[in-house]
């Protein structure tokens, strides 16, 4: 579904990807790991048309989408959860869903996605006419995810969706991703918290400065010692 | 003071302040979405009242049907210089649209001359606007009644728009986060050219009424009307639109009670339009209604 191939980009002076290359297939979960400032933020961007890419290929069912602005990305439905939410604050709950569906013009399928997304997040339905800004991070969080999924994307991007969540939202989180995959949403995850990530992804990608060092399923790399050592706070 | 005398002012002092207003709707709607000061917008206020001049007098449309094809053009003129002058510069660091701003301003002003000559026209104000009502001692002028009416209405359908309609969402949004607006599918550069339409329109809207008060139009017209307009955007607190129209209705009646109660300070009347700005800025920067706005 997705083929990054030799993808390189640079930020000023930085060379933030290297010749990096991966691929999606249709109806995985694929997870990218690494430390901070690896570069797993910065391919999601790319994907989605937000940096400029200095070499390398994006191919997305069968097209090639280099180049293309990210409205456009967007309405051949890849969806992003960005880093750090980025929800609108001002606008309700209500109103930040209706964004995620900007594309589709099916008030009624609208309609029952948010009421599908108020049941899988009762949270958000508390807070449905209340401005986003109040929500806590854990609620924003859902509120992203929720309004990622509006779009109905057939390829989900997802930043860092625990970053900063207490234990038992991050739990939640992970069993909405479960959910959205079995439904038949294919998945890009970037994830510091390997572990959990590791355990619904199909297959695995290691990324350090920029480069990928190892990839395999994420049941391998469960089991490998460099990612144990490095990821898994494992000795 | 009489009352009757009082009365007076203060009707003046809002049909005033309501075209303060409904011109600074303009620069609060730019400016929140796109942080960019349109300088320019004074100016395309007087293209609009050239429009509605040459409208009736060139094609003698009924002037209704010359005003409503005058805020269109004006809207389309609008987005012209979004789409040639702004959207060139838009990634570039905001001073560079600001001074992009100042040419498309010397641009339309220059124009002007050379096209429609320097000498002020007279605008045909049409017979409904003319008259004069006398209401329990009080001269009311039919514009004066009209004017807060129709910029009611305008700012009541602008207000839709942006609060009710799925483009007013998107402004909404790219004024929080153009970025993460674009992901969610939505043509950003459209929704911006949109937001320069309809305050291009309110402007040529303002203008026409201007020109009606008058009744003379010229070439340089704009510019003092552009700079109070935006004297009550800050005021209001720039980006908010209820704002811009409580800062333009202050503006408008602190300006005719000025002249009023002071007749001999009347000549200082800009000057406290512009010292009203020198202070707005030192002490309350967001304005009456502002809120700090995300970079």
């Amino acid at each position: 579904m997705l083929r990054v191939e030799g993808l390189s980009v640079h930020y000023g002076g930085i060379h933030a990807l290297k010749s990096v290359s991966i691929h999606v297939p249709e109806e995985k979960v694929v997870t990218l790991v690494g430390a901070n400032g690896a570069g797993k933020s910065t391919l999601l961007r790319a994907v989605s048309g937000l940096v400029p890419v200095s070499g390398g290929k994006i191919r997305y069912a069968g097209r090639d989408i280099l180049g293309i602005p990210s409205h456009r990305i967007a309405r051949e439905g890849i969806a992003m959860s960005p880093e750090g939410r980025r929800v609108f604050v001002n606008l309700s709950v209500y109103e930040n869903l209706l964004m995620g569906a900007y594309c589709r013009d099916d008030r009624k399928e609208i309609d029952r996605d948010i009421e599908w997304i108020f049941e899988t997040f009762p949270r958000l339905l508390e807070r449905r006419d209340q401005p986003a800004a109040t929500l806590s991070g854990g609620e924003q969080q859902m509120l992203a995810l929720g309004r990622a999924l509006m779009s109905r994307p057939r390829l989900l991007l997802l930043d860092e969706p625990s970053l900063g969540l207490a234990p038992l939202l991050i739990r939640e989180v992970f069993r909405v991703i479960t959910k959205i995959h079995q439904e038949g949403t294919t998945i890009l995850l970037i994830e510091q918290n390997a572990m959990a990530a590791l355990h619904v992804a199909d297959y695995g990608y290691v990324l350090e400065t920029g480069e990928i060092v190892l990839e395999g399923t994420g049941k391998d790399l469960l089991c490998d010692e460099r990612v144990k050592k490095a990821y898994l706070g494992e000795t | 003071m009489e009352l009757t005398f009082f009365l007076q002012q203060m009707i003046n002092g809002v049909a005033l302040g309501s075209l303060y207003g409904l011109i600074a709707i303009g620069y609060t709607m730019v400016y929140g979405i796109i942080r960019l000061i349109n300088f320019a917008h004074g100016d395309v206020m007087m293209m609009g009242c050239y429009f509605a001049y040459f409208g009736i007098l060139m094609f003698s449309m009924p002037w209704w049907v010359s005003f409503a094809v005058a805020m269109v053009l004006t809207a389309v003129l609008g987005i012209t210089m979004d789409k040639g002058a702004y959207l060139p510069v838009r990634n570039a660091p905001r001073i560079s649209a600001l001074i992009t701003a100042i040419g498309v301003s010397f641009l339309l002003e220059n124009v002007g001359l050379v096209v429609f000559g320097g000498r002020p026209k007279g605008f045909a104000t049409p017979a409904m606007f003319s008259e004069v009502y006398e209401v329990a001692g009080l001269m009311v002028p039919a514009l004066v009644v009209w004017t807060p009416l129709l910029t009611l209405v305008i700012l009541s359908g602008v207000l839709f728009i942006i609060h009710r309609t799925k483009t007013g969402r998107a402004m909404r949004c790219i004024s929080l986060d153009m970025e993460t607006t674009r992901l969610m599918g939505v043509d950003v550069n459209r929704i911006i050219s949109v937001t320069f339409a309809v305050g291009s329109a309110a402007a040529a809207a303002g203008g026409i009424m201007w020109a009606m008060r008058y009744p003379e139009i010229n070439p340089l017209m704009g510019i003092i009307p552009g700079f109070k307009a935006f004297v009550a955007a800050v005021l209001g607190g720039i980006g908010n639109i209820t704002g811009a129209m409580l800062g333009g209705l202050l503006l408008g009646v602190a300006e005719i009670l000025l002249v009023a109660l002071m007749p001999e300070l009347a000549g200082y009347r800009d000057a406290v339009a512009f010292g009203l700005l020198i202070l707005i800025l030192l002490f309350r920067p967001t304005g009456l209604m502002g809120t700090k706005l995300p970079d």
